[in-house]
């Protein structure tokens, strides 16, 4: 049996848990490790979304409309798909300017100012009060139900019950002194709160597990699985209504775009996504986890409604109520327990988050900037404001929920719980322009905001708020029904004659047309100012300028001594100083003393301000202790371009640092290339030296023998010379031929290009060597066609190259036996000229070094000498000649494979002296 | 930078198809009395396309990181 005391132990157990999660939540985060830095925490408290209304009020929507519960729904999916972009920039924007609520946000945007912030504050508190007075409503109601168990009871009328006995008055005392305990027990100059968001994502466990517990229970334990409540339904003609849609598309879109803005304007919604962001990167994991939520929580609200509809035929049981009557009806203790439990953690989630974001725009954009103003004298002498700020807190979290019961008792009875929420959106939604204004267009100024918010606040007001009150008896209500003065033109739900809408769609159409048009209308009245135009860029280019440039728009000069006790007043003194240590680590300075006042200091102090009594009254007060200059209009807008060129410069730089390396690298390469033409010029020289040293060597020794011993007899003597002389010409040779070969490498070799019949070449070479065939008994065997397409060479050269290919083929045969080929292959471009020997071939690992300078392979040495014959730049210098003709020169052979002999070969590009002279031309 | 930009892209390519997907005319096509196994078409379909909606959503942000 479920008794009044047991329930009340049980609500009160489950605070004390939550309280124990925050209070443990707490502590890890003050020992370094928080329990919220986690995507799926984030994406759990955003689920805060989820009221009671969702809770007991989607149920009753569906008995009504159907499908009509889902676009509440559907709306936050989709506006996840944009959050990527637009809640990335509203927190970057928040965390930059440690803005603490929309009220704030809003009044930072458009040059800080504290009427802007205080409107909204007011709209918020007027708009969110009703959306209160739902959770106290639904609260009460539930545990007055739960109370008459077994029997189900609907509670009576509230304005039947005297005051003092009303339920819901206590608990609207318990949650407030419950959120004072959560939210007020210390000022942090960032508002954060881990200890509520770690209890608040508890919540959105608890709700969602009591929920689908009851739909669990009624779809498959009270019916045969949802086919089997579908198909009863169907067979009842009120039911089958339901299932399908009747058609007002202008209140679903009306519902969707009003949710869309919901879930990003509510205070509450602020609060959690921007404010307690820990991580921006959790933003990614909630882009799909947060609409998931909604799709389960939403997902046994049709079996739910037509269970109840089904059992509960007689129409006396509200359908706001299925959620805990339907496991009462079955005699279900436990889960009417919970469902009550769960329940009461979407009101507590909800209200606690809610009246605490409320608190701090009330204070700081409410409260603060009426004490700034008249009672200057009266804050300035007191040291410490910190507990004083708390205080304001707490007693406007009192009247928050003072105000929210008011409501209930004044209007509540009058509609659904969803209805009552409708009313809090589109108050809500009233921020969307300024909002949307703030983050994408740089031309809003204040008087704009200031005329689209009253404009569609004061429209919501007159066509949605007091229809309400209307409804309920407190006001007259032929307003509603003839229009304000009997103008039927004013007829507060057909205003202008406009009907066919239902009564939220019309208040969005007319208040938006109202806030939008106003604040487009005269924003586009003047030029915004310098401060609007400052913050406005901040605001913007949020995502583009990596560092705010804030400190650039502040001139002027400014004290530690005066700064430090200032913040000292509003964050308690140790915390400022703390803060201030910190900022001087920061900056690498010692201590305190010799920090020095500039721009980026008072920044800093205003930021810190800022996040305790909001950004219009820290840029009051911080401006009346520093000595300022104000900065024309012009001179922000150079501030603005030389910002923007900065960005130009500085990609400038990097394309030209880029340059800068890759010119680098090139010179390095270019260096490496160099040196080791250095060290190839050095052994080159070397080389050489050694080379002409040995002929030199040799006639020197014979010349002194012929010198110092006359008696050597008259044959000797001859032989002697004729080695002198062959020597000599071997250096003249030599030397000639380094030449030539230093020529062609510095290109300045003459070349007689002219058109040339290899053919012709090659029997003219042939003729001059044949001498040497005839000497060594070597046969010389040719394969010519008849005749040749010319090519552009030298044709002295190419003789050149032949003579010494041929030569060197000679000197490998052995003799009497060697066979020395010719051979001309015509190509489709090119001339190929094969000259092979059968000689004993040159291995693998000396085919590449025959083609250096002084390198030479073979065994056949010169007899007196013991050197092969030859200088080693005859194959050197042939190559370059084929080279230089575009052609190419090698050789083949494989003594590895047991084949004798070796094949030189080189190609040349067929080529007419006209089209040598066009290109030419065109290089 | 790049990769980024196509996730955004592509949240809003989702974003569209959301809006198509439960906005009339589309909604219109499905508001029968007939059902799909046993569930009525119309909510068979919101569920459904929220579903695969959510899973798309999931598919390019989570995607991004890899």
């Amino acid at each position: 049996m479920l008794q009044g005391w047991f329930i009340v132990l049980a609500s009160f157990a489950y605070l004390g848990v939550l309280f124990a999660i925050a209070w443990y939540s707490d502590r890890r985060a003050d020992a370094g490790h928080s329990i919220i830095a986690n995507p799926t925490i984030y994406a759990l408290s955003l689920a805060v979304y989820c009221t009671t209304w969702t809770y007991y009020g989607s149920v009753g929507r569906a008995a009504a409309t159907g499908i009509g519960f889902l676009p509440i729904y559907l709306g936050p999916t989709l506006m996840m798909t944009l959050w990527w972009f637009a809640m990335l920039k509203m927190i970057r924007i928040a965390k930059a300017n440690r803005l603490t609520s929309i009220a704030d946000f809003v009044a930072a945007r458009y040059g800080k100012s504290h009427l802007l912030g205080g409107l909204v504050t007011i709209i918020a508190v007027v708009g969110v009060v009703p959306y209160i007075a739902l959770q106290l409503k639904a609260v009460s109601n539930s545990f007055s139900i739960l109370l008459h168990y077994p029997a189900i009871v609907m509670p009576a009328r509230a304005n039947a019950v005297p005051l003092l006995q009303d339920s819901t008055l206590y608990v609207a005392l318990i949650l407030a002194a419950f959120t004072i305990l959560f939210g007020t027990r210390h000022l942090d100059a960032t508002e954060r709160h881990e200890g509520m968001v770690a209890a608040i994502a508890f919540e959105s466990v608890v709700k969602l597990l009591a929920f689908i517990a009851v739909g669990l229970f009624v779809t498959f334990d009270l019916y045969g699985g949802f086919t089997d409540i579908f198909a009863r339904a169907s067979n009842e003609p009120k039911l089958d209504a339901l299932l399908r849609f009747d058609g007002d598309y202008s209140s679903w879109a009306s519902l969707t775009f009003l949710s869309m803005a919901a879930i990003m304007l509510l205070p509450r919604q602020f609060q959690i996504a921007v404010v307690e962001n820990v991580n921006e990167n959790h933003l990614r994991r909630a882009v799909w986890q947060f609409p998931l939520y909604l799709l389960l929580i939403n997902l046994f609200v049709l079996p739910i409604t037509l269970g109840g509809l089904l059992h509960f035929d007689n129409g006396e049981v509200d359908a706001d109520t299925f959620v805990l009557t339907l496991p009462m009806a079955f005699h279900q203790q436990g889960l009417a327990l919970l469902a009550f439990i769960g329940g009461l953690s979407a009101a507590t989630g909800m209200v606690i988050v809610e009246t605490i974001a409320l608190s701090t725009m009330i204070c700081n954009d409410l409260i603060m900037p009426i004490m700034l103003r008249w009672q200057w004298l009266g804050l300035s002498q007191r040291v410490d404001l910190s507990w004083q700020l708390l205080n304001i807190r707490r007693w406007a979290i009192v009247i928050i929920l003072l105000l929210g019961y008011l409501y209930f008792r004044v209007a509540g009875e009058a509609y659904a719980l969803v209805g009552i929420g409708l009313i809090s959106f589109s108050a809500v939604a009233q921020f969307a322009p300024v909002i949307i204004g703030a983050l994408y267009w740089k031309g809003g100024t204040r008087p704009g905001a200031l005329a689209g918010l009253s404009a569609g606040f004061l429209v919501w007001g007159y066509t949605l708020l007091l229809p309400s009150f209307a409804k309920s008896g407190w006001l007259p209500s032929d307003f509603v029904e003839s229009g304000l003065f009997g103008a039927t033109l004013l007829k507060p739900q057909q205003l202008f004659g406009l009907t066919g809408l239902d009564e939220i769609a019309h208040c969005l159409f007319w208040s938006m047309l109202a806030n939008i048009g106003a604040y487009l209308g005269v924003s586009l009245l003047r030029q915004p100012n310098v401060r609007e135009a400052g913050q406005a860029t901040l605001f913007v280019d949020a995502l583009r300028v990596a560092q705010a440039p804030g400190a650039r728009f502040w001139r002027g000069s400014a004290h530690v001594r005066d700064l430090l006790p200032l913040i000292g007043r509003f964050l308690g003194p140790e915390k400022a100083r703390d803060a201030f240590n910190q900022y001087a680590q920061r900056r690498g300075v010692e201590s305190l003393d010799k920090l020095e006042a500039d721009a980026d200091l008072v920044l800093y102090a205003e930021g810190l301000l800022a996040g305790a009594i909001g950004s219009a009254s820290a840029r009051v007060m911080v401006a009346s202790v520093v000595q300022e200059e104000a900065l024309g209009l012009d001179e922000v807008m150079n501030i603005l371009d030389e910002a923007s060129q900065m960005r130009a410069y500085s990609r400038q730089l990097e394309r030209q640092s880029r340059e800068l390396s890759a010119a680098t690298h090139n010179l390095r390469t270019a260096n490496e290339r160099l040196k080791e033409l250095d060290r190839l010029k050095d052994d080159f020289m070397s080389t050489i030296t050694h080379e002409l040293r040995t002929p030199l060597t040799s006639i020197r020794a014979f010349s002194e023998m012929l010198r110092d011993d006359p008696r050597t007899d008259l044959e000797e003597r001859k032989r002697f010379l004729g080695i002198i002389v062959a020597e000599a010409e071997r250096l003249t040779r030599l030397i000639n031929q380094v030449l030539d070969l230093a020529k062609i490498e510095s290109g300045k070799a003459e070349w007689h290009t002219a058109e040339v019949d290899l053919r012709e070449v090659i029997l003219q070479s042939v003729d001059a060597a044949s001498q040497l065939f005839k000497e060594r008994g070597i046969a010389l065997d040719m394969d010519l066609p008849d005749s040749v397409p010319p090519v552009l060479a030298d044709r002295d050269r190419l003789i050149q190259v032949m003579i010494n290919l041929l030569s060197n083929a000679v000197k490998f045969c052995v003799p009497k036996a060697g066979v020395v080929t010719v051979r001309i292959r015509p190509a489709t471009d090119t001339l190929q000229v094969d000259i092979a020997d059968n000689g004993p071939g040159i291995r693998r690992e000396d085919q590449t070094i025959i083609f250096e300078k002084f390198r030479q392979g073979g065994q056949s040495s010169d007899v007196l000498t013991g050197k092969p014959q030859g200088t080693g730049l005859g194959l050197p210098i042939s190559r370059q000649i084929i080279e230089h003709y575009r052609g190419r020169l090698w050789v083949e052979s494989a003594p590895e494979d047991g084949r004798a002999g070796a094949t030189f070969s080189f190609t040349l590009p067929v080529g007419f002296l006209g089209r040598l002279k066009d290109e030419e031309e065109h290089a | 930078m790049n990769r980024s930009r196509l996730t955004g892209q592509r949240l809003v390519a989702a974003f569209l198809l959301g809006c198509i997907l439960f906005n009339y005319p589309l909604l219109f096509l499905f508001n029968r009395g007939t059902h799909l196994f046993g569930i009525p078409l119309l909510y068979a379909y919101i569920f459904l396309a929220w579903a695969g909606l959510i899973a798309l959503m999931a598919w390019i942000i989570e995607r991004r990181s890899d």
